[in-house]
C-alpha cells in the first residue's frame, strides 16, 4: 500500500512516499525544505519530486497521512488543505497524526520531550514515554513547561514519567544524576536543590527533540537531538499503520490549533468630536 | 475543448469559499459558503477567522460543485485559483488545495488576479466583453478602476482608492450608526426611506487640486469620518438621528464619487463599456445612478447579477476560462499566494 505523508506543522515542508505492509513499513522518497515562510510555494513541488523520484503516480496512491500539528497555523494549513484535496481528487482516505507524535516516536525509547517553535517566544510541547505520548499537546512559554508538567501530574500519572510536586526536587536531582550521563546541555545554576534551572524538564524526561528544543535548550536543560528536529514522514505513516491497513474511514483534517483566533470585539465607538 | 473548455475556479481571497465550474462562457456550477456570520461580532472580517472556515469548508464546497455540474475533477481541462489579492492565510488555503486537485487529477493549474476575475465574471452573463472597457471594482477589500485591453494578457489600473475601500466605508457607517454588518445591504435597505440630499457629507478626492494627482483614485475615511462627527453633533444636542437620512446621503456621497469617476475613465480613454464589479455593485443607487450617467454619454453599463458581483468562484473559473482558450501557458506548482499581487498579471506566469 503506498502512502503520501505530508507536515507542514514545523518550518519543514515536508513529503514522503512509504510502503505499507502487513507486518511493517519502508521509505521510498522524501523531500524536505526547511522555510518557515514558504510551505505554500515548497510542499507541492516536493510531492511531485518523491512521485517522479518513485516512478510512480498519484493514482498509485492508497491512503494519504498528515501531521495536524500543532504549528503555526498559516503553514499548518497548507499540508492539511494539500492533503485533504488529493484525498478527495483521488477517492482515497485522509488520516491525521499529530505532528509531535511524528517526532515522539522517532525518538525511540526512553523518556522524551518534544518542543517544537510556536511563535510569540512559545513551543509546542508533548511528553512521550518509549515513543507513545503521555502529556499534550499543549502550547506555552518555554520556561513554564517545566511547571506545567509537574502541575499537570495531578492525580492519575501514566507511568514512567509524571510525578508528584513533592516528589520534584528528588526526582530533578535523580534525573541529573542517572538521567544524564552527559550533562543538560546548558542552564545557568540558580540556587534550587538540584543545581538546575526552575525552568529545567530533567525530572521528567531524559532528553528533548524537535526544533523547539534546539532552540530553548538553554531553558530546558535537557540533551537535545540535533538530528530529530522535524516530523519524519515514515514515523507519521507508522502512527496510522493499522488505520491504513484496516481501510479505516476517511478522516475530516482538523488542525491541532490549541490557540483561538487573535480577535477583538470593537469596544464602544470612539468620539470624533472634542 | 480550447474554445468550449471545462474549467474549474477556486476563490478564498477573503471570507467566501467558492468553487465555481464554466464551459467556455456558461455557467455550470457555482458553490459558495461564507463565513461572513463569524465575523459579524468583530464589525469586520478576522483574517484568521476567515482562513479556517476556508479550511473546513472547501472539500465540501467542491463536492456541491462537481455534483451541481454533473462532473468530475478528471473531466476538467484546468484548475484555477485565486492567487492575490486578498488575505494571505485565506488565499494560501485556496490555492493550497488547488494544487493539491491539480497534483492529483494531473490537470495544469492557473493562479489568477482577483480583480481581474472580477471582471471577466461578466462574460458569463452579457457575453464576450468589448475591449478597451473600463471596469470598476468596488467591494469591502478594493475600489479600483481599471482600463481593460484584454482581459487575458493584462489589465492597466487606473485609480484606486488611497485609504477605505468603498464597501469599508459601508461597513463603518453602518457600525456607527449601529445598523449591523455586512454594511452594504443593510444602509442600503435604510436609505429607502431616506432624502439622500438632506446631508452635504464630502465627496472626497473631486477637488479641482486633488484630480491633478488623483483623478481616478478614491478617499472615502474622510467621508466616515464625517458621518460620525455628524452623527455624534446630533446626539450631543440631545437630537435623534435620522438614521434613513444618514444613510441615504452617505450612500449618495460614495455613489456619486465612485460613477462621476468611472465616467470620467470611459471618456477619457474614449471606451464605450463600463463594467461595474465587486461587492459594492450590488448596490442599489449605485446601479441607477451609473446607469443614468452613462446613458448622457452613450456609454453601456455591464452590472453581472448580485450573486457574481460578490466575491465567488465563477469568476475564478470564467478567468481561467479565457486564459485556457487564449493558449496562455499555466501556472508552476510553486506558484505563490500573493496578498498584494499587482493587476500587471492576469495570472502567475509559468
Amino acid at each position: 500500500m503506498l502512502v503520501l505523508a505530508l507536515d507542514t506543522a514545523t518550518p519543514a515542508s515536508t513529503a514522503a512516499l512509504v510502503e505499507v505492509t502487513p507486518d511493517g513499513l519502508s521509505g521510498i522518497a522524501e523531500r524536505r525544505t526547511v522555510d518557515p515562510r514558504a510551505h505554500g510555494e515548497r510542499l507541492a513541488p516536493e510531492i511531485a519530486a518523491v512521485l517522479a523520484d518513485a516512478g510512480l503516480r498519484p493514482r498509485d496512491l492508497t491512503a494519504i497521512v498528515a501531521g495536524l500539528g500543532p504549528g503555526p497555523f498559516t503553514g499548518l494549513r497548507v499540508g492539511l488543505a494539500t492533503a485533504a484535496s488529493m484525498g478527495q481528487a483521488l477517492g482515497i482516505p485522509t488520516y491525521g497524526v499529530c505532528s509531535l507524535d511524528g517526532l515522539g516516536r522517532a525518538a525511540g525509547p526512553g523518556r522524551v520531550l518534544i518542543a517544537t517553535d510556536a511563535r510569540r517566544r512559545e513551543v509546542y510541547f508533548a511528553t512521550y514515554v518509549d515513543g507513545v505520548r503521555v502529556t499534550g499537546p499543549e502550547v506555552a512559554r518555554p520556561a513554564d513547561v517545566a511547571g506545567l508538567l509537574y502541575g499537570a501530574v495531578g492525580g492519575a500519572l501514566p507511568a514512567g514519567l509524571l510525578i508528584r510536586p513533592e516528589d520534584r526536587s528528588t526526582a530533578t536531582a535523580a534525573g541529573k544524576a542517572a538521567g544524564t550521563a552527559d550533562g543538560p546541555a546548558a542552564g545557568k545554576a540558580d540556587g534550587t536543590a538540584a543545581g538546575q534551572p526552575e525552568t529545567a524538564v530533567a525530572g521528567l524526561v531524559d532528553r528533548a527533540a524537535g526544533e523547539g528544543a534546539l532552540k530553548y535548550g538553554d531553558v530546558f536543560g535537557v540533551p537535545v537531538e540535533e538530528h530529530l528536529l522535524y516530523p519524519p514522514g515514515a514515523a507519521l505513516v507508522a502512527l496510522a499503520a493499522d488505520r491504513i491497513r484496516g481501510v479505516a474511514p476517511s478522516e475530516i483534517l482538523t488542525p491541532l490549533y490549541l490557540r483561538r483566533p487573535d480577535a477583538v470585539e470593537p469596544s464602544a465607538r470612539k468620539p470624533v468630536l472634542t | 475543448m480550447r474554445d468550449e473548455p471545462l474549467v474549474l475556479g477556486i476563490e478564498t481571497s477573503c471570507d467566501e469559499t467558492g468553487v465555481g465550474i464554466v464551459r467556455g462562457h456558461t455557467l455550470l456550477a457555482d458553490a459558495l459558503a461564507s463565513s461572513v456570520d463569524q465575523h459579524a461580532r468583530f464589525g469586520g472580517v478576522v483574517p484568521e477567522v476567515a482562513s479556517r472556515a476556508h479550511l473546513e469548508a472547501l472539500v465540501p464546497t467542491m463536492q456541491r460543485a462537481l455534483d451541481e455540474a454533473g462532473v468530475t475533477l478528471a473531466d476538467v481541462d484546468a484548475i484555477a485559483v485565486t492567487s492575490g489579492p486578498g488575505l494571505a492565510g485565506a488565499l494560501l488555503v485556496g490555492v493550497a488545495a488547488a494544487k493539491g486537485y491539480a497534483l492529483a487529477a494531473e490537470k495544469p493549474i492557473y493562479g489568477v488576479n482577483h480583480l481581474a476575475a472580477h471582471v471577466a465574471v461578466d462574460t458569463l452573463e452579457h457575453g464576450p466583453l468589448p475591449e478597451p472597457a473600463v471596469a470598476m471594482l468596488v467591494s469591502g477589500g478594493h475600489s479600483s478602476l481599471l482600463l481593460v485591453d484584454d482581459l487575458t494578457a493584462g489589465v492597466t489600473p487606473l485609480g484606486a482608492t488611497i485609504d477605505d475601500a468603498a464597501g469599508e466605508a459601508f461597513d463603518k457607517v453602518a457600525r456607527l450608526l449601529g445598523l449591523g454588518f455586512p454594511g452594504g445591504p443593510i444602509i442600503d435597505r435604510s436609505a429607502r426611506d431616506g432624502d439622500r440630499a438632506s446631508i452635504a457629507f464630502p465627496r472626497g478626492l473631486t477637488a479641482q487640486k486633488d484630480l491633478v494627482a488623483h483623478r481616478f483614485d478614491f478617499s472615502f475615511s474622510g467621508l466616515k469620518t464625517a458621518v460620525a462627527r455628524w452623527v455624534e453633533s446630533r446626539e450631543r444636542a440631545g437630537e435623534p438621528v435620522p438614521v434613513a437620512d444618514v444613510s441615504a446621503s452617505f450612500q449618495e456621497a460614495v455613489c456619486d464619487v465612485l460613477t462621476a469617476k468611472a465616467i470620467d475613465a470611459c471618456r477619457s480613454n474614449g471606451v464605450r463599456t463600463l463594467v461595474i464589479g465587486g461587492g459594492v455593485a450590488a448596490n442599489s443607487r449605485l446601479r441607477v445612478l451609473a446607469e443614468e450617467r452613462a446613458a448622457r454619454h452613450g456609454i453601456a453599463v455591464r452590472v453581472p447579477r448580485p450573486g457574481l458581483c460578490t466575491d465567488n468562484g465563477a469568476m475564478v473559473a470564467a478567468l481561467g476560462s479565457h486564459l485556457v482558450a487564449a493558449g496562455v501557458a499555466p501556472s508552476r506548482l510553486d506558484l505563490p499566494a500573493d496578498s498584494a499581487m499587482g493587476l500587471t498579471e492576469v495570472s502567475v506566469p509559468g
